[in-house]
């Protein structure tokens, strides 16, 4: 479905390397978790693959298509989805707007109040609520997280989904990962939570941008950790 | 009444629902059911009932004749007019405008005083007068569009003074509106002056979001005890378009409160200054919001003014002036949005 061919990134004119010669690959169905210290490339691995940022070299492949030189719009439109790590507020539009845009149809209440459901939230208080900053952080990533769901995408990309989320939200949302991989969704997720780890099918630690180690959670989170982990 | 299709099309944009009525029933914006990327034209468009904007112009005169109290402006002479048991609606001589005079006690009425000039190089200066008496609760709309089709300049100058009786609550919305193929400009310089009594509310809704070339808008207010004035204006300028906001409220009474919040989009070479002063004479409380969008070559000052003369004067002031953040477009365009899109989305939503 997707596969990440050599990618490199650079910045300073190339003197800093970001992403050095990644590769991966996410079958269908595949739920997987790229984890790794701060500073190692995640999230801008996660960014080249949306568009927001274009790898200095590689090729991002997408059913079978080069997306490498398509826009953010257009890969939208392929069926790729994003999570922000930090969700984007802004002024006027509500959450209702989002998930229409989102579903890209306006929905009746009922199927819009659905999508804040999974996320734990209540759609009567939240539908008509602005995107801004009077929501706490925990609540705009949970709509963050809703507005990717109403986009049925193929596949969907979380950029650190637990960051800035309470205990009480961060269960809900590994619950909704659970439910997603039971759905058989394709799911690429950029975690340091082990809880989210332990959902995957496969995991992928990226150091200094580059690929260290990959596998299943069996095999990657006692190396992680020091212990042996159970996964559910 | 006997429109043209140009003039129907003006009451059709100020007589538009008001946000007021679009949110109360709806869980989403009426304006935006048709799609989800809606770019809709920056007018509001249509009454309610209506099909769109180019059906607006189509509208038979009935369709537009609103519930209640109502005067129509056209090229400087009334077309329609009505009275109600509470509201009379009074010419004032020469036609000059209008006295209103709202009645004791009364609740949930309206009146609607919409101006239409479709007469190229028409320049006039019209003065309404609104009595309103005490524990009143009535709704205002108001506002002027111009069509010119020729090489002179239109103008309308709308004088508007509202005497608010005791404890009575009035909502003012105004739209100004401009269009036309002329190379004459469309220009619009209303005066807005409010006087509270004590208790009283003022909610002003000021929209000017299409096609006026040159506004100098003035509004004052004085607020005596418990009085409270609410301001929320709405702009958009493009081509080489100026507009100038300028507030002064005078918080006299004890308790009085003023909120004046302006949000502005200014595109091409278009130019606008945003002037507002609060002065706390009293223990009361006073907060002006500027917030911009700035596009291409535009400009956009801002220019706040906070007067306290005592102590107990609560008075804060707030100001934003910027480009569309970027991460704004690229969460709508990871929703598919393309670009253009996103930035219609986020401006319209913006000016809600």
């Amino acid at each position: 479905m997707l596969e990440l061919k050599n990618i490199n990134y650079s910045i300073k004119g190339g003197s800093r390397k970001i992403l050095d010669l990644v590769s991966l690959k996410v079958n269908s169905g595949d739920f997987v978790v790229i984890t790794g210290p701060n500073g190692s490339g995640k999230s801008t691995l996660a960014q080249i693959i949306i568009g927001i940022k274009n790898p200095t070299s590689g090729q991002i492949i997408y059913n079978d298509t080069d997306i490498t030189n398509l826009s953010i719009t257009e890969r939208a439109k392929k069926g790729i989805a994003f999570s922000f790590q930090q969700p984007v507020k802004f002024k006027g539009i509500k959450v209702c707007d989002l998930l229409n845009i989102a579903s890209g149809a306006m929905m009746e209440k009922d199927e819009a109040g659905k999508y804040l459901e999974k996320v734990g939230l209540n759609p009567e208080q939240y539908l008509t609520r602005e995107v801004n900053d009077k929501l706490s952080g925990g609540e705009l990533k949970r709509i963050e997280i809703a507005t990717v769901l109403a986009r049925n995408a193929e596949i969907l990309i979380f950029d650190e989904p637990e960051a800035g989320i309470d205990l009480w939200s961060f269960e809900n949302l590994t619950k909704v990962f659970k439910k997603l991989k039971a759905e058989k969704k394709t799911i690429l997720v950029i975690s340091h939570q082990e809880r989210i780890l332990k959902i995957a099918d496969k995991i992928i630690v990226l150091e200094a941008g580059k690929i260290k180690t990959h596998g299943s959670p069996e095999k990657i989170l006692p190396q992680i950790t020091g212990v042996n982990h159970e996964t559910d | 009444m006997k429109l043209t299709d140009e003039e129907r099309q003006i009451f059709c944009e100020i007589l538009a629902e008001s946000d007021v009525s679009r949110e109360s029933g709806a869980w989403q914006g009426e304006d935006e059911r048709a799609s989800p990327v809606a770019d809709r034209p920056l007018g509001r468009g249509r009454p309610a009932g209506s099909t769109g904007a180019s059906d607006a112009a189509r509208e038979t005169s009935s369709q537009l004749i609103p519930e209640g109290a109502y005067n129509f402006r056209v090229n400087g002479k009334s077309v329609g007019r009505k009275s109600t048991k509470n509201i009379n609606v009074v010419p004032k001589e020469g036609g000059k405008g209008l006295d209103i005079y709202i009645k004791k006690d009364t609740k949930n009425e309206a009146v609607h005083i919409p101006v239409a000039i479709s007469a190229t190089g028409l320049k006039e200066v019209v003065y309404n007068d609104f009595h309103i008496e005490e524990n009143v609760e009535a709704t205002i709309i108001a506002g002027c569009g111009i069509y010119n089709c020729g090489p002179e300049d239109s103008v309308h100058d709308g004088i508007h003074r509202f005497y608010v009786g005791k404890n009575s609550k009035i909502k003012y919305i105004e739209r100004h509106y401009g269009f036309g193929p002329g190379r004459g400009g469309k220009i619009l310089n209303p005066v807005t002056e409010v006087y509270l009594e004590d208790g009283a509310t003022a909610e002003l809704e000021m929209e000017q979001i299409k096609g006026v070339d040159s506004t100098i808008r003035k509004t004052t207010a004085t607020a005596k005890n418990n009085a409270k004035i609410f301001v929320k204006e709405r702009l958009m300028t493009h081509g080489r378009q100026a507009a100038e906001s300028i507030y002064e409220v005078e918080l006299d009474g004890k308790n009085s409160v003023a909120d004046i919040a302006s949000r502005s989009v200014a595109q091409d070479l278009s130019k606008q200054t945003f002037r507002a002063t609060i002065i706390g004479n009293n223990i009361c409380r006073g907060h002006s919001e500027c917030d911009a969008i700035l596009m291409d070559q535009a400009e956009v000052h801002a220019i706040p003014a906070l007067d306290a003369k005592t102590k107990d004067a609560e008075l804060i002031h707030e100001a934003a002036i910027g480009k569309i953040a970027g991460d704004q477009l690229t969460k709508l365009m990871t929703l598919g949005l393309t670009r253009q899109q996103a930035e219609s989305k986020i401006i319209n939503g913006f000016l809600r």
